[in-house]
C-alpha cells in the first residue's frame, strides 16, 4: 500500500510486495486467457484457442506458486491485521483466478467445435458479454494491489450487467433452437460459453469482495442481486 | 486477616462459558486515570475495564504506560516519591487509588508476578506461604493444604512435591516463575497481574506459563503486560494497545489482530512502527 508506513523488517515488506506481484502476474495470464478465448471464438481462430488450452497449465502452476509462498509467509512471519488479510486474500484470489482460467480454456475448446459446426452463427451478443467480462476482470485484478474499497465495490456491482446480458443471450439461443433443430448442437455449445462467461463474472466479483475484505477487514453484505434467472426459465411461461 | 470463606472468589463455581455468554462483568473499572512521574505525564485519561475471569493483555512500545498502569493497580508507585495517580480505579466498590486505601489489603487482593522470577532464598514451601503468613494464621495442616493447592494451580506440584523443603533457587527459570505465580495466588487474590512473565524464559517454559494463564483465568481476573504480540494473541481474551500514555484501542484479541479499528494499532502490531 503506497501510503502505509513501511515494515521495520524490510524483507517482510519485500515478501508482501512479491506476493502482490505474483498475483498480478497470475492475473495477467488469466486476463490474457479470457481475451484470447474470446478472440478465438469471435474470429474463428482455432490456433489461438489451442494456445489458451495449452497455457492453462501455466496458470495452474502460478496458483501453486502463490499458495506455497503464502503458506510460507503465514508460517514464518505470522502476519496479523491487514498483512494477514492480504495473505488470506491472496490464497483465495488465486483459486478464483484458476477457475477463471479453466472457464477460458473451456470456451476455447468449444470455440473450436463451433468453428467446425456453425461458423456463420451470429455472435454479437456473446462478443458484447465477453468484452464486459474482460473489463470487469481487469478492474477487479487491478483492485488487488490498490487500497480503494470504493473501486472494489463498483467492480462488485458491475457484474449485474453481465448477468442481464447472459439472460438475454440464453433466451436468444433458445429461440434459435426452436426455429431449427439443426441449431441445437451449436447453440448448446454457445450456451455453455455464455454460462462460462457468466461464471467468470461471478469469480470476478469474488475477487472484488476479497479485496474489500483485505482493505477494510469487513465483508461485503450478501445483498448483491444474483442476476442469472435462467435456472428458473420455463419456455412459454411468463418469467 | 480473615478470609471470609474457602471460596477465593465471590462467585466461584459459576461456569465461565455462562458468564461469557452474559458478557463478563468488570472486576476492575478504570475511569479517567492520569498518572504522573514528577513532570512526566505517563498515563493520560485512561478508561478501561478488566473483565472478571478473563485475560487482558496490554501491549505497546516501551514507555507507552502499560507497566505504569500495572503498577497503579497494586499501588506499587506509593513506594516512590513524586509519583501520583488521579482518577478512578474501582474494584469491589472501592477506589484503589483513594488515599485511605489499606495497601496490605489491596496487595492481598491484587497479586503481581514480575518479568524475572523472584524466588526468595528460602524453601519452596516457605516461598509459597510467604504472602499468606502476612495475612493469615494457618495450622500446619492448613498450610500444607494451601501449599499443595497453590502449587497445583500453578502446575508445579508434580515437579516439586518431593522436595518442598529444598531451596527455591535450585529450580529452573520456568519453575521459579511458576513458583512466583503459586506464591501470588496462595493469598487468593481477585486479580493477578503479570508483567512480561515469560520474557526471561525458554519457549517451552513460556508455553507452560501461557497454559497456566489459561487455567487460572477460570478463577481470576488476569492482566498481562507482554512485548510478545503472538503471546497476547494466544493468551488474551481482550487486548489493549497503549501509545505515549494513551489507550489507543481495546477490544477482543480476534478483532485487534485481524481488523484493528485504529491505524496506530495496525501499524504497531504489523511492525510498521516509527
Amino acid at each position: 500500500m503506497p501510503d502505509e508506513p513501511k515494515h521495520i523488517v524490510s524483507s517482510f515488506e519485500a515478501e508482501l510486495k512479491k506476493l502482490r506481484d505474483m498475483i498480478a502476474t497470475m492475473g495477467g495470464l488469466v486476463e490474457r486467457a479470457v481475451a484470447d478465448a474470446s478472440t478465438a471464438l469471435m474470429n474463428h481462430a482455432p490456433e489461438i484457442a489451442a494456445r489458451v488450452i495449452e497455457n492453462d497449465i501455466q496458470i495452474n502452476a502460478e496458483q501453486h506458486n502463490v499458495e506455497q509462498f503464502a503458506v510460507r509467509l503465514l508460517a514464518l512471519r505470522q502476519p496479523v491485521a491487514d498483512d494477514l488479510r492480504h495473505v488470506i486474500q491472496a490464497l483465495k484470489v488465486v483459486t478464483d483466478l484458476e477457475r477463471i482460467g479453466d472457464y477460458a480454456a473451456n470456451i476455447a475448446k468449444r470455440s473450436i467445435v463451433i468453428n467446425q459446426v456453425a461458423s456463420n452463427f451470429p455472435l454479437a451478443g456473446l462478443g458484447q458479454m465477453a468484452l464486459m467480462v474482460q473489463q470487469n476482470l481487469k478492474a477487479s485484478i487491478d483492485t488487488v494491489g490498490e487500497a480503494d474499497p470504493q473501486k472494489a465495490i463498483s467492480v462488485w456491482r458491475a457484474d449485474q450487467m453481465v448477468d442481464d446480458l447472459y439472460n438475454t443471450i440464453f433466451r436468444e439461443l433458445i429461440t434459435y433452437m426452436m426455429e431449427d433443430a439443426r441449431n441445437i448442437s451449436a447453440c448448446t455449445h454457445l450456451m455453455f460459453i455464455a454460462k462460462n462467461l457468466e461464471r467468470i463474472g461471478d469469480h470476478t466479483t469474488n475477487i472484488a469482495e476479497l479485496t474489500y475484505y483485505a482493505i477494510t477487514g469487513e465483508t461485503l453484505p450478501d445483498f448483491r442481486p444474483k442476476g442469472d434467472h435462467t435456472s428458473n426459465y420455463i419456455h412459454g411461461a411468463s418469467n | 486477616m480473615e478470609i471470609a470463606s474457602h471460596d477465593m472468589h465471590p462467585e466461584a463455581g459459576l461456569p465461565t462459558a455462562m458468564q461469557q455468554a452474559q458478557g463478563a462483568k468488570p472486576r476492575i473499572s478504570i475511569r479517567n486515570l492520569n498518572f504522573h512521574y514528577g513532570e512526566t505525564h505517563a498515563l493520560k485519561n485512561v478508561s478501561i475495564d478488566f473483565p472478571d475471569r478473563q485475560t487482558t493483555a496490554m501491549i505497546g512500545p516501551s514507555g507507552c504506560g502499560k507497566s505504569t498502569l500495572l503498577r497503579v493497580l497494586n499501588r506499587m508507585y506509593d513506594l516512590y516519591p513524586g509519583q501520583r495517580a488521579e482518577g478512578e480505579v474501582m474494584m469491589g466498590g472501592e477506589n484503589l487509588i483513594a488515599p485511605g486505601m489499606d495497601l496490605n489489603k489491596l496487595r492481598r487482593r491484587v497479586g503481581m508476578v514480575f518479568q524475572k522470577p523472584t524466588p526468595f532464598p528460602k524453601s519452596i514451601y516457605e516461598n509459597v506461604l510467604f504472602g499468606v503468613r502476612l495475612h493469615e494464621r494457618l495450622s500446619k495442616a492448613e498450610a500444607d493444604e494451601r501449599v499443595e493447592w497453590a502449587l497445583t494451580r500453578a502446575a508445579l506440584w508434580g515437579e516439586v512435591k518431593d522436595r518442598l523443603h529444598s531451596s527455591a533457587t535450585g529450580l529452573s527459570g520456568g519453575q521459579q516463575q511458576r513458583l512466583c505465580i503459586a506464591r501470588s495466588i496462595a493469598v487468593r487474590p481477585d486479580v493477578l497481574l503479570l508483567d512480561e512473565p515469560t520474557s526471561a524464559l525458554d519457549p517451552i517454559s513460556t508455553l507452560k506459563i501461557e497454559e497456566l494463564v489459561d487455567e487460572l483465568k477460570q478463577d481470576f481476573c488476569i492482566v498481562i503486560v507482554t512485548h510478545n504480540m503472538q503471546q497476547a494473541g494466544r493468551c488474551a481474551d481482550q487486548v489493549a494497545f497503549f501509545y505515549l500514555g494513551e489507550l489507543v484501542e481495546a477490544g477482543p484479541s480476534s478483532q485487534i489482530f485481524t481488523a484493528p479499528r485504529e491505524r496506530k494499532t495496525q501499524e504497531y502490531i504489523t511492525g510498521r512502527f516509527g
